[in-house]
Parts: C-alpha cells; structure tokens; sequence
C-alpha cells in the first residue's frame, strides 16, 4: 500500500471546507470545518459568508488533515481540487489554494468534478467500483442520475432536475413546516412519527410522456406549501410529522424508482447513493428494498461520507492518478457549472 | 486568518529575523492586474527586485497567478526553495479575486514553512504624499491618503466619490478613473517595490505581522427572511 500515493483533496464549493488524505483506496484523514451555522438565520447558504470562512479555515483545515493521517505535508504525490460545479467564489479559495501547494511542493494537480467525486467516495467504503454502474447523487445543490462506465474517463449524464435540487425541497418544506435550516435532518426526525401515506403528494416527472431519468421538486414543494396553508387558514392544527413523512415519501419514491429504472434499461445491476439527501434514512431504506426486489447490488457510504468532505475529492484523485489521467493544466480556474461529463476540469 | 501566521507545523522557519538578506516573493490580487515579483530585501541595503510580472488579468485570478510566480521564478532564475518570505497584499479589492491572492500567500508559506506577511495594497501604488483611488465597483472606491513621507493618514474607506474630497494629487488606474470618476489622475498601480515598502517594518520585525486577514471593509450581502412568505401566494 505504501508504494501508492499519497494524495490530498480540497473541498471548498458549497460551504464545507474539506480537506482529505488517501492512498489507493484507503482513507487516511478526513478534515471538516463547516460555516453552516452561519447560514442558519439566512435560511440558505449565502456565498459570501461561506467564501470567507473557507479562507479562514483553509491552511488550518490542511494541518488537521495531515496530523490526523500523521504525515507531513512533504509525504503528499498528488493534489486534487473540487473545480466545480458549485460556488463561484467559494470554489476559488480552493483552487487557488490547491494551486499553490502544488507549486510549492512540485507536485501534479488534479481539479475533479464535485459529482463525481460524491461517486468515487464509495470506493473508500467497499472498494472499486463496479463499472459500469448507475449513480444517483442527491445534495441541496444537485439532483442527478449519472451511468458510470468508467469513473476515471467516462461518465454520462441520464438525468437532472429541471428545477429545484432534492435537498432545497426539503429546506423549503422544512421552513413550511417551522423546522430548522438545513431541512434533511428534521424532516427525516419528524417524519418518524409520521404516516407516509397519510397525503398523497404529488411524484414529479413520472407520467409516461416525462423524462423519465429528470427530477422535479419544485410542483411537491408548492403542494405542500399550499396544503400546510389550507390547514392554517382553517385554523386546524399542521400534522407535522405526517406532512413530513408523506412529503419525504414522495420524494424517495421518485428517486429510487427512477434509479432502478435506469438499472434496468442500461442493463446495469450496480447502483451507487451519493449526496447529502444520501443520508436520509427512507430514501436508504426504500433503495435498499427496491433494489433487493431488482436484483441490483446497492452501495450507499455511510452518511458522513455522503456529504461534502475533502475524502470524496481525494479518492476521485487516486483514481485518476491510478489510471494514468494527465494533470490539469497550470491556468486551471474553477467552473460554477461544470458539465459532470468533464471528470477532471 | 490568524492560525496562517503561526508556525508552521511541517518545516521549521527559514531565515531569521537579523538575517542579512531575505529572498521575498511579493503578491498582490486585489485590482485586475495581478502582480507578482521577487525581491531581495535587508535591513541595511533596502529592496532590489529581481523579477515582476504584471498581469491584466480581470476576474481571472485563479487561473494566472501560480504561472505568474513560476514565470518570476524562471526569470530570476530561482525556485521555490530559494524563498524566505511571502508578502501579499490583503486589499481593499473585489472580494473573489483578493482571496484568490491572500490563500495563495498562505498556502505557499505554509507548503514551505516561509513567513507570510499581509500589507494594504493601496499602500503599494504610489509614492510620497498622494491620494490612492481604486475601483471598489457598485460606484464606490477604495481611497486612502498618504502623507509627504509616504506615510497612510487617512483609510483605507470605501466611498461614493461624491460623498468625499480627494486630495490632490490623486493617483490610480487612469482609464478607471476617466470612466468612474469623469477625472483625470497620475497613472499608478501596485509594483513589487511598493509591496515591499509597505512591509518593511515587519520584515524588519517578523513579531509585528498582524493576521492574514483580508481588508474587506464591506458586510458580505445577506438580509435574514424577515416573515415566511405564503409559497402559494408568490
């Protein structure tokens, strides 16, 4: 193993600065530092704020890595970077970051794709992948059904959302519903106590004329919003907790059954969870069973890993070091919307 | 940024406070020219720089820096390994393209256990009594004014033009200031040589480096929801 090397990750394209330490396929050290807290009373992450922070945070964040993994910032052979898509100006502090390293220590620089590297993280977990798979990726900031051929060459695009991401569905219920920023945790909370079928929310996307790998969220945010508000214009009491079940119901519902469908028409029997919304408990155990009836193999990453983090950048950037991929280019700059079929940016 | 400025925790510090001469790497990102140059620098013989580019390089920061240093590392002939110290310029300027050049500073300084120094970069355009203007965009500038020994007085502000007077004489970006300001004024920007002056007191004594902090001197723009607005009625 330790003939492999030592690569580092940077994350900086939403509001987590993450930096990350692998070899091959083994995660050495998984430093987070979040601004999330910051955001809490804007009711979503303002760019600036998070950009700041990630300045703050950077070369601090790089030292707990290392001293986590208990190298030295000399034993790194490679340095991956998040070049997009996400923030603009959070993405940067990054890139420029990950840009200096590499010219200090005279070490190639990989800038990766934020997507596929939410795929590439499941490698740290169950080893290579198996290829081709089906990816689903579901985060505040993307909604996305990838086939993955090869993670470090080829990687296409089925399907994306046409309006809002899974995740800012469910802050916006969340904020409906009186429940704190980020929305996933206490939705999925709440929801326990709930009756998933209690409303029947609408599924976007799913008749037979739609697109049938694209997601819509934002129609089920508005049903919702309208539903709630019937009730309190009524002066009848919110039933929260069924709200957000059938409300999280719905919204797992569409996702799992467009990922077996894509299983099922590329003739593919992997499929592989990634993204914050990832951590939600129904949408994992509706995959699972979905997945078991389909006989398709599925692998999620812990929760931890689901999110963003610097691991998930590293490991995309072990592979691409694995596979020969050529280094990116000295004038590497970030790009907000980067098209997931550009692995490395 | 104050943890940036601590000591290192992969390579022990080069250079030391009294040494003669100190090999410096000067940046600066805070206007749309980037700047980067290498200067010796003493105590005693003052600053001679060795190398400088100057790069129009719009919101393209990111991108130009890191081959700007390797180009006036290859033009003085030196590397990386050759540096003592890191000197960049903290701002005032556009936030996006000024942190481009602060994290630059501190990623490299840390990389190899260099001093890392941060100066206002309005205090590197210009020499002796002058008043420097900037494009702080949404039509305001950054100003600060300096006295007849080079000395700031005033700033550095963000303004309107029109709320303030600039003392004469006023020097800057001319073709910024014939489009913003309807005036004209002596052509300056930021150089390696001004850089460096600006941070001569903490090259000459490395305990007086203050944090690597950007001077941003705006809130970033943020209004919290003030009531939940009805969702089916917007």
């Amino acid at each position: 193993m330790a003939d492999q090397p030592l690569v580092i990750g940077f994350e900086t394209s939403c509001d987590e600065t993450g930096v990350g330490l692998v070899r091959g396929h083994t995660l050495l050290a998984d430093a987070l530092a979040t601004s999330m807290a910051e955001h809490e009373r804007f009711g979503g992450v303002v760019p600036e704020i998070a950009s700041r922070a990630h300045l703050e945070a950077m070369v601090p964040t790089v030292h707990r890595a290392l001293a986590d993994a208990g190298a030295t910032v000399d034993d790194v052979d490679a340095i991956a970077v998040t070049s997009g898509p996400g923030l603009t100006g959070a993405l940067l502090v990054g890139v420029a970051a990950a840009k200096a390293y590499a010219l200090a220590l005279g070490k190639p620089l990989y800038g990766v794709n934020h997507l596929a590297a939410h795929v590439a993280v499941d490698e740290l977990q169950h080893g290579p992948l198996a290829e081709p798979s089906i990816a689903l990726l579901v985060s505040g900031g993307h909604s996305s059904l990838l086939l993955v051929p090869d993670l470090a060459q080829e990687v296409q695009s089925l399907g994306r959302t046409v309006d809002d991401a899974a995740g800012e569905a469910f802050d916006k219920v969340a904020r409906v519903l009186g429940l704190p920023f980020p929305g996933g945790p206490p939705i999925d909370r709440a929801a326990r106590e709930g009756d998933p079928r209690a409303i029947g929310f609408p599924r976007g996307l799913t008749g037979p004329r739609d697109a049938p790998y694209d997601f819509s969220f934002s129609g089920l945010k508005t049903a919702v919003a309208r539903w709630v508000e019937a009730r309190q214009r009524a002066g009848e009491d919110v039933p929260v907790a069924d709200v957000a079940a059938s409300f999280q119901e719905a919204v797992a519902d569409v996702l799992t059954a467009k990922a077996v469908r894509a299983c099922r028409d590329h003739g593919v029997d992997h499929l592989v969870l990634g993204g914050g919304v990832a951590a939600n408990s129904r949408l994992r155990a509706l995959a699972e069973e979905r997945c078991a009836a389909a006989g398709i193999v599925l692998r999620v990453p812990s929760p931890r890993l689901c999110t963003d983090n610097g691991a998930m950048v590293a490991a995309l950037g072990s592979r691409l070091v694995a596979a020969g991929v050529a280094p990116s280019s000295p004038d590497l700059g970030a790009d907000s919307s980067l098209p997931i079929e550009v692995i490395r940016g | 940024m104050g943890t940036a400025t601590g000591r290192p925790l992969s390579r022990a510090w080069r250079g030391s406070v009294t040494s003669s001469d100190v090999l410096v790497l000067a940046l600066d990102t805070a206007t749309p020219v980037l700047v980067a140059g290498l200067a010796r620098w003493s105590a005693v013989g003052g600053t001679t720089v060795l190398a400088e580019r100057a790069v129009p390089s719009g919101t393209r920061h990111a991108e130009l820096l890191t081959p700007a240093i390797r180009g006036v590392l290859e033009d003085a002939g030196l590397a990386m390994g050759d540096l003592d110290a890191v000197v960049t310029g903290l701002g005032p300027g556009p936030f996006t393209g000024l942190r481009v050049g602060v994290v630059t500073a501190a990623a490299l300084a840390d990389a190899r256990g260099l001093r890392v120094i941060g100066v206002c970069s309005l205090d590197a355009i210009g020499t002796g009594e002058r008043t420097v203007v900037t494009d702080a965009r949404r039509r305001e500038i950054y100003w600060a004014t300096y006295g007849a020994d080079g000395g700031r007085l005033t700033g550095p502000s963000v303004d309107k033009p029109a709320d303030v007077q600039l003392p004469e004489p006023v020097v800057g970006d001319p073709t910024f200031a014939a489009a913003r300001l309807g005036r004209a004024v002596g052509e300056a920007r930021v150089t390696t040589a001004g850089l460096l002056r600006a941070a001569g007191p903490q090259l000459a004594d490395p305990a007086s480096a203050g944090p690597l902090v950007p001077l941003y001197l705006r809130r970033p723009d943020a209004t919290p929801p003030t009531a939940i607005k009805a969702v089916s009625q917007s």
